[in-house]
């Protein structure tokens, strides 16, 4: 049985292999850019208040800093307790023309080793958990110097 | 309106993971705070809880429950909640009573039955939940915050492992001392370095604990002290709770993301320094007056942000003050001397409240050991979730 490809969150991101981005919103007033979206209210309190449109955000951006997770997280962390745990690197991404911090794991394989602030990573589809029905997707960071 | 309000008491229950119930912690704490202030409970006009989350209804409504097992006297209640402010919101709402003539004398209380191992989100599927979200899609627990924070000073001033070490090592000496502590055993930069990597790069040692404890203080007016007897009390000068502004572009637990800062130029001032520079503006003073502070080290590179937000050094030159030995015991502005939450893990409504016991004991000289010299100006800060925050001015 294949199982169905579902967004951990829905309108988080969207798109397939180059074309996969992260999607945030936009005031219409302000310009005002938010990750994760906001769709009632602007948040720039200096704002009268516009529409807020869905923009897809910068693919590329730099490492503004890494860490891990050398435990197993809690739930609703989605892992499988009989596996050994392996760790994976989280990254916190600064996006040029956003002017935005956003956070994500690294693709698996990259671990904080293979990271430096300042180094320029990208935007890449990835899986979070598998269950019986469902593979549930996300986005991952990976260093643009890697092609795996 | 801001003025002075008298500490007439401070007392805790010890940290630790006793295995019982918030309320038992909380109701040890206020006796004791009671005994130390010398009031009968049945005086006591106002009683305002510091919640917890994990105590079910209860720790909701901490303010009832604590009066309840003190025995129902008909005091005017209140119970808030503010994350890792959460017992400083309580003091907040004490003083403003107070300064505002609606009650004389307040119990302010706050205890907490932690979990082993990470804190984790309310249960079920709430997508609507920034802490909820962080957890299910990026297994980003509190310590994978600190672990991004710490690399960030790395990378930024060129502060090293060995530096964060040193911070636990004094600490932990400091704890020692403290008979209030969990961990009472001094620690060595080989220990620090010997621990598990818990996030990168922060090890165990570098990371507090989550524990049991509860604290209380009696505040009253100053006028209610002078009847009482407490001709120079222990006051409150202020107590900053500010939130942050937009944009806020440092990335703060829960959230995925910083503000976006594309069309709001931000404050020159990070959130954590208008933290402190707002508990300075209300009480008049300013890092160069302090005898002493107590700041939220969740983890040992965050002690060392501290000083940098509390403007006891400039930025980036946090880790030259800790290794010129000024914040320890007997150096220039000992910071953490109660041996911090490096030494007692965090409980967390509690734990801003602890800070002013602290601050308390120290002014009055009464802290023993770890008495801070001649002490008369003393700083508490912290920082939560949510974009929470607080500082506590104290002086005598």
């Amino acid at each position: 049985m294949s199982r169905t490809r579902t967004p951990v969150v829905a309108g988080w991101f969207a798109g397939e292999g180059e074309d996969f981005r992260l999607l945030g919103t936009r005031c219409s007033a302000c310009s005002s850019v938010f990750f994760p979206r906001e769709d009632t209210f602007c948040r720039n309190p200096g704002c009268p208040g516009g529409e807020l449109a869905e923009v897809p955000l910068s693919r590329r951006g730099r490492v503004w800093s890494y860490t891990d997770s050398r435990y197993r997280p809690p739930s609703p962390y989605v892992t499988d307790p009989e596996l050994s745990w392996q760790p994976y690197a989280l990254i916190a991404v600064e996006l040029e023309s956003e002017r935005i911090v956003v956070l994500g794991q690294a693709v698996p394989g990259v671990t904080v080793a293979d990271l430096t602030v300042g180094m320029e990573v990208e935007v890449v589809p990835g899986v979070l958990n598998e269950d019986a029905e469902t593979t549930w997707t996300t986005w991952h960071w990976r260093p643009t110097g890697v092609t795996a | 309106m801001t003025g002075d309000v008298a500490v007439l008491g401070a007392g805790m229950h010890p940290w630790g993971k006793w295995g019982r119930g918030f309320v038992e912690y909380g109701v040890v704490a206020a006796r004791a705070a009671l005994a130390d202030a010398g009031v009968d409970w049945r005086d006591i006009g106002s009683i305002v809880g510091a919640d917890t989350v994990r105590g079910g209804y209860p720790g909701y409504v901490a303010g009832a429950t604590f009066a309840k097992a003190l025995g129902w006297q008909g005091a005017r209640v209140s119970s808030v909640y503010a994350a890792c402010a959460s017992g400083a919101q309580a003091l907040h709402t004490a003083r403003a009573q107070i300064l505002s003539g609606l009650a004389d004398v307040v119990l302010v209380v706050g205890a907490d039955a932690a979990p082993k191992g990470f804190f984790r989100p309310a249960g079920g599927d709430r997508q609507d939940d920034p802490d909820w979200l962080r957890f299910r899609v990026l297994g980003a627990t509190n310590p994978t915050y600190f672990g991004l924070y710490a690399r960030r000073r790395m990378a930024l001033y060129g502060d090293t492992p060995e530096d964060f070490a040193q911070v636990k090592v004094k600490n932990a000496a400091l704890g020692a001392l403290n008979p209030l502590a969990r961990y009472r055993k001094r620690v060595t930069a080989e220990e620090v370095a010997g621990s598990a990597i818990v996030s990168d790069p922060l090890r165990l040692l570098d990371i507090c604990a989550t524990s049991d404890g509860g604290a209380a203080v009696v505040l009253s007016s100053m006028e209610f002290a002078r009847r009482h007897g407490a001709a120079d009390p222990v006051r409150i000068r202020a107590v900053s709770t500010v939130t942050p502004r937009y944009p806020n572009t440092l990335l703060d637990l829960p959230d995925i993301a910083t503000d976006s800062a594309v069309a709001q130029e931000p404050a020159a001032e990070t959130f954590r320094a208008s933290i402190a520079r707002a508990a300075y503006e209300e009480a008049g003073i300013g890092p160069e007056d302090l005898s002493l502070a107590e700041v939220y080290d969740l983890s040992t590179a965050l002690e060392l942000q501290w000083y940098e937000d509390l403007g006891l050094c400039g930025e980036g030159e946090a880790a030259k003050l800790l290794r010129e030995g000024a914040t320890t015991l007997g150096g220039r502005i000992p910071v953490n001397v109660s041996g911090g939450l490096a030494s007692f893990g965090e409980a967390v409504p509690a734990q801003a409240i602890a800070q002013v016991c602290e601050l308390t004991w120290q002014l009055r000289g009464s802290a023993g050991d770890r008495q801070v010299a001649g002490a008369r100006v003393g700083i508490t800060a912290n920082q939560g979730l949510f974009g929470h925050g607080s500082s506590v001015v104290a002086v005598r």
